[in-house]
């Protein structure tokens, strides 16, 4: 009896669009198509080998998570020792339509390293804290304050959010 | 868990994701998936006078038809298991077969001409499949006659079971075999979808 297996579209419906959000939120939205397209890549390779009970949403969280900071080695030329994330420069036109998401990635992408990574993995993708500390080194403790530092400073920036966020 | 707060739940949701972004990831995907190699079954969706076939192709070539009855989820996962979980929507691989399948069911194409790849059955079973497309369109026989074929004349009952689990149907004709008393006997679209393809070959070859 050979263990089932879900085809891997399906595990692209099912998570797709919450990589999407994490890899917006850690990379920013320009840079953010390539690291989901590098996530799904590695994951489709990696996929025959996943144990069938794994916990399908964590395992591309962290791929999304080693393949940002490839990413942003790629792009700064230069080794980065750590899991943190280097702040990058401020928001550049970006092409395309979404303008009212913009203004929140602008913000994400303004936070620090850890906290941006924090929100991410925690908020968007939903993995408990001890998780998140994983991924960022540190303690659960650490990563849930890097979390709440972090929605702290977008709440400020977005102080009417939710009335804009009732009406989607 | 998540100790997110209401407010912050609305503050998250502004950063849903715009109509459009996914489907343009995953055509990206779908090439380079293929690129490098992992696209080891690619499948889409077709409409046709017999309800929504799946196709589906591996490398070799193709590999699945389903019908609707039999449950496209379901084939997706049997073929997930039998082959290989890097199954993923790419509608390219199966333009060759979409468009016979469309002159097929115009009327206009006779036989296809398409790669198969026949790696879901085996033994007796694929022998009959491999000699099934030897009935000529428009044409039926029995399941005796296609054991005799096959050079097995007592296998009449195993001939019904390789018919019943061709796993190219339409592409494959077994469609065109009958009781011998000149019933249908099964088939995996439902009797309907069998006699509707009948029909069609007994319609286009009188003209």
């Amino acid at each position: 009896m050979r263990e089932m297996k879900r085809p891997f579209e399906q595990v692209v419906t099912d998570h797709g669009d919450t990589v999407l959000r994490v890899c917006r939120a850690v990379v920013g939205f320009q840079d953010a198509d390539d690291a989901w397209s590098e996530t799904f890549l590695a994951a489709m390779r990696a996929y025959p080998d996943l144990p069938p009970d794994a916990n399908v949403e964590a395992w591309l969280v962290t791929i999304a998570h080693r393949k940002s900071i490839d990413g942003v080695r790629g792009r700064q030329r230069r080794p980065v020792p750590t899991g943190e994330l280097p702040e990058r420069p401020s928001a550049i036109g970006v092409p395309g339509s979404a303008d009212h998401d913009l203004d929140l990635w602008d913000a994400v992408r303004a936070l620090p390293g850890k906290q941006r990574q924090a929100v991410a993995y925690h908020h968007f993708a939903g993995l408990p804290y001890k998780d998140v500390a994983e991924l960022l080194g540190g303690t659960a403790e650490a990563a849930r304050r890097a979390a709440s530092d972090g929605i702290k400073a977008l709440r400020t920036a977005f102080p009417d959010s939710s009335a804009r966020g009732a009406t989607p | 868990m998540n100790d997110t707060l209401p407010n912050d739940t609305a503050l998250l949701a502004l950063a849903s994701t715009e109509p459009g972004a996914l489907d343009r990831l995953h055509r990206r995907l779908e090439e380079a998936a293929d690129r490098d190699g992992l696209l080891d079954v690619a499948y889409t969706t077709v409409d046709s006078p017999v309800g929504a076939l799946l196709l589906a192709s591996t490398r070799t070539g193709l590999v699945r038809v389903a019908f609707g009855v039999e449950d496209h989820d379901k084939v997706l996962e049997a073929l997930a298991t039998r082959l290989s979980p890097r199954v993923l929507r790419s509608p390219q691989r199966l333009d060759q077969a979409a468009r016979e399948l469309d002159q097929y069911f115009a009327g206009t194409r006779t036989a296809f001409d398409l790669p198969l790849d026949l790696s879901l059955s085996s033994g007796f079973r694929q022998l009959v499949q491999r000699h099934l497309p030897e009935i000529g369109y428009g044409h039926t026989q029995s399941y005796g006659q296609v054991a005799r074929l096959v050079g097995s004349p007592k296998a009449v009952r195993a001939v019904g079971s390789a018919c019943a689990t061709n796993p190219l149907p339409v592409v494959v004709p077994c469609h065109r075999v009958l009781r011998s008393d000149g019933t249908l006997g099964g088939y995996a679209g439902g009797l309907a979808a069998k006699s509707a393809l009948l029909r069609l070959e007994a319609e286009a070859a009188a003209v």
